[in-house]
């Protein structure tokens, strides 16, 4: 492990899949690290990679996936290096997951207290009884109401939003260290969104994991994550605090997912969006996969692939406008607004602070 | 890092119209294929479904063929050639050539018969009949047979689908209480039963085949049906005042199209299959006309001595059932989207 | 489910009335009587005949008749064998082809379902390639072909099993094996897909991220979830055991009913067809209101939902 902190570190990840048509390079370099107890969040539009990342994690990918580099670590060890015996003793007990729908997730044959008690029983060798005492338990912390009858349920007797609390309860029942959602809350109604996320916030911090959080909803983030990494087209473009994904973003692709959101300001003006589509990863481009979709796009885009260019120590994003030879340019208005609403904010932090001297920002780099 | 590369000097000029005119943002690298396109390419790398194609192709070839071209007429009956065994000139192999066991020992059963210059490949039948013309001969009804049934069963089943899928409620409700009530009645003796007031012989089994067999073809068009007309293009199409004929023919038959083939691919092995049993239970085709199934009974009855009176029949029976159900398979995973890798 | 119990036992009832009402007018209108195959006999003598067959009547009167007999399991007197009534016919025949089928639709169901999660769990692999070899030859290879090769090699030839006639299990061998073929082929099919399904479902993927191991999943998710459709087929490979029966017993000379439906069928017995029509439809049926029932028991989800209704 680099870092004390980390509990899972990923570094230069690809993973191909093989198809009819030749290798769709699904994830293409991707590093990253989860700290202990916070939320990352992995945001981007459907296809560019986060549910194939997290399901390289948890080894579960397609039979046609080849991870062809990189590694995993996971308590000083590579997770791709292990056998699939030791990927069973690790799936459930250390690192758990839950899906995005709950409608399909559950076993629709199975009573919901067998489902939850399962990895107790699969992981510690429990007994049936006591596995499903804390089942019951566990059921109570999610918050399904009348648990002691319901326990003896089917799937299809709950509710969108009961079942992804049964899901969790499956995912949180040996307190693992890493919990992946992916999308968790996509399948569900706005109202039943938030109880599921509040419900994960609390349980965090009561279990004290931590989440890697996979969302292409930018809203859902802003209250759940601590970090934030941005993914297009099987790359991460630009990770950092949710604040300086939020309030200073550098890449354009950031500004256009931020610019896209829906806020209560956005008024009658149409929304704006992303023009195009993501590119095949059959054949990614060479240079910068978001070139053809970028208004601010420079020609070496086109040529050579950005580096990740530092913007504080904790934010770095991979576009050339970051160079130091870049020509300056102007985000949209939207970006402006929150970047300076972002220098006010830490303006009045460091104005507390008491720290002399003005407030270095924008365009610094390494 | 980056300040070690060497940058070409125009690296940070913003991209110019034209270098973005090369980029485009919408481009697909897979070749974008039509549904029926991408089926076919499914279809092709599928070895058991297009070997089967082939081998169906040379049966039917042969076996229509044969009404032109046959090496010997399959009704005439030499006496003094009868039981001969199959004999392939150049082929040694025992049982290829023309030798048979008799009292301990291997003998030219041509020889003894006084026929050493000729050779049926397939042996002939104790009329002296040659077997292979009356394989071909057999097999050429038992396709006939098949293929007008399905045909029938084809029009019978996915009018009747179409239809009370199309309608729905109440009339949808009693027409599948009828096919449950057919169905509730073995296959076999429905046909029979209809043989029996039909009188034996190929059109009354054509029939009776047909119109047992339609049900499942209606109920898989009806629940097609039922999922297609709730689709927009349906009611886009009704919203336009197109009438119920035109929008079953325009609209829904081609979204049928892959349901309709599938199942067609195994009624006909099916049909054949039946045709035969009831050929060898002994009310199919009477002789001297002979089908695949007439020729199993018949050959069935000297197993023990001439075993290639039966196996022969048996043999290319069980070639197309197997050809039908392999291609019947691969297209089933050619048109079904969910097998897709 | 009461309701929905009576409602299927209703309908069950309605079939067959049916079916016995389109059988009968069917057979009326075919020609030939009793007296068909038999000699000359004076006009008396044919005027009993027609009594102890109630033909002297008018055709609704008989029809009333048969139907009356019919619910009381009489279904006349054979034409073939004149002393016998057709329901003695079927009674002291039914129990040797309901042996044979039951056998082979266990053993096939039982064998196809090894062969057909086998060839799903290891997609692709040899033992898919078999199993799947093993399904297509067994639905393509029509089962009299089969009766006659295992009569003739494991009968005949290596004398293992007696080829022929009926007296004890020994005999039954062969012809389940026959009978088989068909189910086993087609229930391999059949699990095969459904658990190829069942694999790739979500919660087979949630089954993996708890940590169960291979067997785990297979044993403990898949398995059941892949099984409870397969009763849905027990109905359709019924059919196929009683079509396939009528052909395999007569090769092996079994006294069962499906011989005797061949047999009737050959010589014009039509209180004997009709009979057994209606006992094949009503198997059939019971067939299949039992899997039906069945399928409500096993499927939680069908269970309860015919539990609210």
């Amino acid at each position: 492990m680099e870092n004390e902190n980390n509990v899972l570190e990923v570094r230069n990840l690809q993973v191909n899949f093989k198809t009819y048509a030749g290798d769709v390079k699904a994830i293409r370099n991707v590093s990253f690290d989860l700290r202990k107890g916070e939320t990352l969040a992995i945001v981007g539009e459907s296809g560019s990679g986060k549910s194939v990342t997290t399901r390289t994690i948890m080894g579960l990918n397609a039979r046609n996936a080849d991870i062809a580099s990189g590694s995993i670590m996971y308590k000083g060890e590579d997770l791709l290096k292990k056998s699939d015996k030791d990927m069973e003793a690790i799936r459930g007990q250390d690192i758990a997951e839950i899906f995005q729908d709950p409608m399909t997730s559950l076993d629709p044959t199975m009573k919901i207290g067998r489902q939850i008690a399962e990895p107790l029983m699969v992981h510690k060798g429990m007994k049936k009884d006591k596995a499903w005492a804390q089942a019951l338990e566990m059921m109570k912390l999610v918050g399904i109401t009348d648990a002691e009858n319901r326990i003896n349920d089917y799937p299809h007797q709950f509710s969108g939003g009961m079942r992804q609390r049964i899901v969790i309860a499956i995912a949180l029942i040996n307190y693992p260290d890493v919990l992946i959602a992916d999308e968790p809350t996509t399948a569900l109604d706005v109202t039943i969104q938030a109880q599921i996320l509040n419900l994960m916030k609390e349980l965090q911090d009561k279990i004290s994991t931590s989440i890697i959080f996979i969302t292409h909803d930018l809203g859902v983030v802003a209250g759940m994550a601590d970090r934030v990494a941005v993914m297009y087209a099987g790359k991460i473009v630009e990770y950092g605090t949710v604040d300086e994904i939020f309030y200073n973003p550098k890449h354009p692709y950031t500004w256009g997912l931020l610019s896209s959101m829906p806020t209560l300001d956005t008024g009658g003006d149409e929304l704006p969006s992303i023009p195009g589509t993501p590119p095949d990863l059959l054949d990614p481009p060479t240079g910068d996969a978001f070139a053809a979709r970028n208004a601010y796009a420079l020609k070496i885009d086109t040529q050579q692939e950005p580096p990740f260019f530092k913007v504080s120590d904790t934010h770095y994003a991979a576009t050339w406008l970051l160079h130091p030879d870049a020509p300056k340019v102007t985000p949209p208005a939207q970006i402006v607004a929150r970047q300076q609403q972002y220098a006010e904010m830490n303006q009045e932090l460091l104005a507390k602070q008491r720290t002399a001297g003005p407030v270095e920002e924008e365009e610094e780099q390494q | 890092m980056a300040d070690t590369v060497k940058l070409p000097e125009d690296s940070f000029k913003p991209m110019t119209a034209d270098d973005r005119a090369s980029l485009d943002s919408e481009k697909i690298a897979a070749p974008s294929l039509t549904f029926t396109q991408d089926a076919w390419r499914r279809l092709k790398k599928n070895k058991g479904a297009w070997v089967s194609l082939i081998i169906l192709a040379i049966i039917f070839i042969m076996a229509f063929g044969s009404l032109f071209v046959s090496p010997h007429d399959p009704n005439a009956v030499h006496p003094s050639y009868a039981n001969l065994p199959s004999k392939i000139p150049g082929v040694g192999i025992n049982g290829f050539n023309g030798t048979l066991v008799q009292a301990g020992q291997r003998i030219d059963a041509y020889q003894q018969a006084g026929a050493s210059g000729k050779a049926y490949i397939m042996g002939t039948d104790y009329l002296g009949r040659d077997l292979f013309s009356r394989v071909l001969y057999g097999t050429r009804i038992s396709l006939i047979i098949a293929l007008v049934a399905t045909l029938f069963d084809l029009t019978i089943g996915v009018t009747y689908g179409m239809f009370s899928g199309w309608k729905g409620g109440r009339i949808d409700t009693f027409m599948q209480r009828v096919i449950e009530i057919i169905l509730s009645i073995p296959n076999l003796v429905v046909i029979v039963l209809l043989i029996l007031i039909l009188k034996p012989g190929m059109t009354s089994i054509i029939i009776a085949i047909a119109l047992t067999s339609w049900t499942n073809m209606a109920r898989l068009v009806r629940a097609q049906t039922l999922e297609l007309k709730e689709q927009e293009f349906i009611l886009a199409a009704k919203t336009l005042g197109e009438s119920p004929l035109k929008i079953a023919f325009k609209h829904l038959l081609p979204n049928l199209s892959s349901v309709i083939i599938i199942n067609t691919m195994f009624t006909i092995p099916n049909a054949i299959f039946f045709e035969a049993t009831l050929s060898y239970i002994g009310i199919g085709i009477s002789s001297p006309q002979a089908s695949l199934g007439t020729l199993l009974n018949d050959g069935q009855k000297n197993f023990q001595f001439l075993p290639y009176q039966m196996w022969w029949p048996a043999l290319v029976l069980c070639i197309i059932m197997l050809a039908f159900n392999l291609l019947g398979d691969g297209l089933r995973d050619a048109f079904d989207p969910r097998t897709k890798e | 489910m009461a309701k929905y119990l009576a409602k299927r036992i209703f309908y069950l009832i309605l079939t067959l009335f049916i079916v016995i009402t389109v059988t009968f007018f069917l057979m009326k209108l075919l020609p030939g009587t009793p007296l068909t195959n038999q000699a000359k006999l004076s006009k008396s003598q044919i005027a009993l005949i027609y009594q102890q067959y109630g033909l002297d009547k008018p055709v609704w009167q008989q029809y009333l008749l048969y139907i009356a007999g019919a619910v009381k399991g009489n279904f006349g007197t054979s034409f073939q064998f004149s002393d016998q009534p057709v329901s003695y016919l079927i009674s002291s025949r039914i129990a040797q082809s309901l042996q044979i089928g039951l056998q082979a639709i266990i053993l096939g169901v039982l064998v196809g379902v090894i062969i057909g999660a086998f060839g799903a769990m290891r997609q692709n692999s040899w033992v898919d390639t078999t199993s799947t070899i093993v399904s297509i030859l067994g639905i393509s290879i029509p089962s009299f072909v089969l009766a006659v090769l295992l009569q003739y090699y494991l009968g005949l030839k290596l004398g293992w099993f007696p080829i022929a006639e009926w007296g004890g299990f020994s005999y039954t061998v062969l012809p389940t094996l026959a009978l088989a073929a068909t189910p086993l082929a087609e229930s391999a099919r059949f699990v095969r897909t459904e658990m190829v399904d069942v694999l790739s479902s979500d919660y087979i993927e949630l089954a993996k991220a708890k940590g169960l191991s291979r067997t785990g999943v297979i044993y403990h998710h898949a398995l059941r979830n892949s099984l409870i459709p397969l009763i849905t087929i027990v109905g359709p490979l019924a059919v196929n055991i009683m079509t396939g029966s009528m052909v395999v017993e007569n090769i092996f000379s079994i006294p069962g009913i499906g011989e005797q439906f061949v047999k009737s069928v050959l010589t014009n017995d039509y209180p004997t067809i009709m009979g057994l029509t209606i006992v094949y439809s009503f198997m059939l049926c019971v067939v299949l209101l039992f899997t039906d029932i069945l399928y409500g028991v096993v499927d939680p989800r069908i269970r309860l939902t015919g539990k609210a209704n």
